[in-house]
């Protein structure tokens, strides 16, 4: 049978399926169980209202249990299974932290998980913040808003002309390397490839600073009274955002000094560590649309009043930006980079399409997909799987908190 | 509070700048692929798309002289063309490798021997010699030639048609539509009727049931390929069309259900409190009133669900069968860039082809993604 032909039928059959499956039930519920007269016509009528929620709700219950919420468990007893299907316990796990590959990963996705939310949070910050202002700010955002349409797959072909590299006796055809062979090391060079980086590594480094000192600051006042649990998260942050900070002023001090190969095309996607960098631009380029879109209709709900009380007072934009409109619109750029945490997450195309995990770029979840498909050792790919799981759970603990607050 | 940029002229121009900044790092990348795509292949590999437009000189490769002599008034003559199968236009020639561009077309240059070398513009030359060329080394030619701008679509009937990687890509086209159109629809309904239940039903549970499905957005399907697997080669569906319908309709479920609750929950109440004082049933109150109200919430969710089953890579890896009559573009453009990785003219043109839809789709109804966006992650 033509596929599309059995496409077309798939249609008419699942959408006679439910709508008949709802009318049906529903009639069979009002008609034939509990019939709304005779005797007991009340008792029937709320019997009959007792069970039609169930009715509505089956259908999708019981996909929603088989397709995502069994296989967490399923997934959880094939990894403690072998590759022959004998019970080995925590054998996987434990085989999976000595493998370098899989350390790699591990690596890598935290460098993503770090980088990929703040880059596409922060330029959809400033998107929608420009954008706001100008007459043509409507066209700007679709056209930044675009890459969501594309695949990740064609976005990788997009991205993979970019990053081109060829010999250096012929004409570059990648735009990236173009660029770079106009570099020679004079006055320009300096500005692009010293000044500007080291400005924008410094000013990264100065706001993590300044965002450590302020989630450490109510800990070290003592008036304040606090949650031991709420001053341990505190410690916490400010100690990542020291972390992080360390290696920034390290980057820093390279941008200075190390030694740049001008006059030679680069196999970007091929110098180690970087390249994870080149392959982050994508997904930051994909991302960064979903972000400016959410943002852009926080900072259109910010009210008009305490951007005016502000104006009185004597602030300038930036003041008003970074002290006025940010701190209200928090709840909401929490949400976007949650939601673009669970995405890079489940990165895998990207990586598969322009590198497939070579010079040292895997993630967790082409990893995952070569040990299940590849190498066919399901007990380990379902193992790497559970990792994967475990980084999500604490999003989805506080999504699910969050949710119940709603409800109430 | 756009008075603040606007009493600062020179603020709202680096603004200006700024934003066309942002737009041409974004856009930039796709135009340099879109161009790529209607260029041929010796252009794109000879030169940068941005100089699309503008006449290239390149070095060709050295072609040595070879063909049948004819005796012309007592002389030997070779005559052919440099380049039989390319329309090129050359702008200097020369026999020598030091010397590339010592000649301009239509010149004699004289060799050895006291043979004479004449090249045209075209690539046609004429070799005349005073002795016999058998047995002789004949010289080779170096030249530069020029290529105007040259643009075609032929690079786009070439994929959709002929297969490259196993298929053509006109045939994963359909195959894609087929896959995205029944994982697009069958969710709704479903969702719209559960989604209904939890937003309008008293029952016990219910709060929980939401929390169960907002915990379900987060989890990576990467989970489920496995065990989903096992279950559909159990059931006897194994890999195929029907499996993976089953398999997107399960996982865009938990944000069907999420975004059409949302909106649900919005509506007003008394419509729904004065038809059921009306003697109207649950089922007419959703086919009739909460149906037609959320046309929007349904729309945007549609469209997201297309987007996604179309784009999707990893679930039809998974699911579908790896023969011709069942890949998908995006596998299909992965292949490509596995075993034409050079080939630009193919790879842009199919990447296009599999954006194309998408693309339409989105700048068609961006406006109801935007809403869905904002339901889904706002509220």
């Amino acid at each position: 049978m033509n596929p599309a032909f059995q496409a077309l039928l798939v249609i008419a059959v699942g959408v006679g399926g439910c709508v008949g499956y709802f009318y049906l039930s529903n009639l069979f519920l009002d008609k034939v169980l509990f019939p709304a007269r005779g005797p007991q016509a009340g008792r029937n009528i709320n019997r009959a209202n007792a069970v039609r929620p169930w009715l509505f709700l089956f259908p999708a219950l019981a996909l929603l249990c088989l397709y995502l919420a069994y296989p967490v468990f399923a997934t959880f007893w094939l990894s403690l299974h072998g590759k022959d299907g004998s019970f080995v316990g925590t054998g996987n796990y434990t085989a999976m932290f000595q493998e370098p590959k899989f350390g790699e990963s591990l690596r890598n996705n935290m460098l993503w998980l770090v980088v990929v939310p703040a880059a596409a949070t922060g330029f959809g910050l400033l998107a929608a913040q420009l954008t706001d202002r100008i007459k043509w700010g409507n066209i700007a955002k679709s056209l930044i808003f675009m890459p969501m349409a594309i695949s990740f797959v064609g976005a990788s072909v997009i991205f993979k002309l970019v990053y081109d590299s060829r010999d250096a006796a012929v004409a570059q055809i990648g735009l990236l390397n173009a660029l770079w062979l106009k570099f020679e090391g004079g006055i320009w060079s300096v500005l692009f490839l010293r000044v500007l980086p080291a400005v924008l590594v410094g000013g990264l480094l100065l706001a993590v600073l300044w965002g450590g000192w302020l989630l450490l600051r109510p800990v070290l006042d003592a008036r304040r009274q606090e949650k031991p649990l709420i001053k341990a998260a505190r410690v916490l942050g400010g100690l990542v955002a020291l972390v992080i900070a360390f290696e920034l002023g390290v980057w820093l001090l390279g941008v200075f000094t190390n030694v740049l190969p001008y006059g030679r095309p680069q196999a970007w996607l091929q110098i180690p560590f970087w390249n994870s960098f080149f392959l982050m631009a994508v997904l930051i380029w994909i991302q960064t649309g979903f972000a400016m879109v959410i943002l852009s209709a926080a900072l259109r709900g910010v009210p008009e009043d305490t951007i005016e009380a502000a104006i009185l007072d004597g602030a300038n934009p930036f003041q008003i930006f970074f002290k006025v409109k940010v701190p209200q619109i928090m709840g909401t750029i929490v949400v976007v980079w949650t939601t673009i945490t669970i995405t890079v997450l489940k990165v895998f195309d990207i990586v598969l399409a322009m590198t497939n995990g070579q010079w040292e770029t895997q993630v967790l979840a082409n990893y995952m997909y070569d040990k299940l498909f590849r190498s066919l050792d399901w007990g380990m790919g379902s193992a790497a799987a559970m990792v994967i799981m475990a980084l999500v759970t604490p999003i989805l603990i506080w999504n699910v908190w969050n949710a119940r607050k709603e409800m109430r | 509070m756009d008075n603040i940029a606007g009493k600062k002229p020179a603020l709202l121009w680096a603004v200006h700048i700024s934003v066309v900044a942002l737009v041409l790092l974004w856009v930039v990348p796709t135009f340099g692929l879109l161009v790529s795509s209607f260029r041929t292949g010796d252009q794109i590999v000879s030169s940068g798309w941005w100089q699309a437009l503008t006449t290239q000189e390149t070095q060709q490769a050295a072609v040595r002289i070879a063909g049948t002599e004819a005796e012309k008034d007592g002389a030997f003559v070779i005559e052919g063309n440099l380049f039989p199968a390319k329309g090129v236009e050359i702008s200097h020639w020369g026999t020598s490798s030091r010397e590339p561009e010592a000649f301009a077309p239509g010149e004699t240059a004289p060799l050895n021997d006291g043979m004479t070398l004449t090249v045209q513009a075209d690539g046609a030359f004429v070799l005349t010699s005073p002795v016999t060329t058998k047995d002789m080394r004949l010289p080779r030619v170096f030249s530069t030639a020029s290529s105007p701008p040259e643009f075609t679509t032929r690079n786009y009937t070439n994929v959709i048609s002929s297969p490259l990687a196993g298929q053509s890509i006109g045939q994963a086209f359909i195959n894609t539509l087929t896959v995205s159109i029944p994982a697009t629809i069958i969710p709704i309904l479903v969702a719209a009727f559960a989604a209904y239940a939890l937003a309008w039903m008293e029952f016990p549970g219910r709060a929980l049931l939401v929390a169960f499905v907002v915990g379900l957005l987060v989890v990576p399907l990467q989970l489920a390929l496995i065990p989903l697997l096992q279950f559909h080669n159990w059931i006897g569906i194994g890999k195929g069309y029907l499996g993976i319908w089953m398999a997107h309709t399960g996982f865009g479920l938990p944000l069907a259900i999420y975004l059409l609750r949302n909106y649900m929950v919005g509506l007003p109440r008394d419509i729904i409190e004065n038809a059921k004082v009306d003697g109207a049933t649950d089922f007419q109150i959703f086919v009739k009133i909460i149906l037609p109200l959320s046309f929007p919430a349904l729309a945007s969710f549609a469209i997201f669900q297309f987007l996604w089953t179309w784009n999707d890579l990893l679930v039809a890896l998974v699911f579908l069968g790896t023969g011709n009559d069942q890949q998908v573009l995006t596998g299909n453009l992965v292949n490509l860039m596995g075993s034409r990785g050079g080939d630009w003219e193919i790879l842009s043109a199919s990447a296009f082809v599999s954006i194309a839809v998408p693309l339409v789709v989105f700048f068609s109804m961006q406006r109801f993604l935007v809403r869905g966006l904002l339901a889904g992650s706002v509220k």
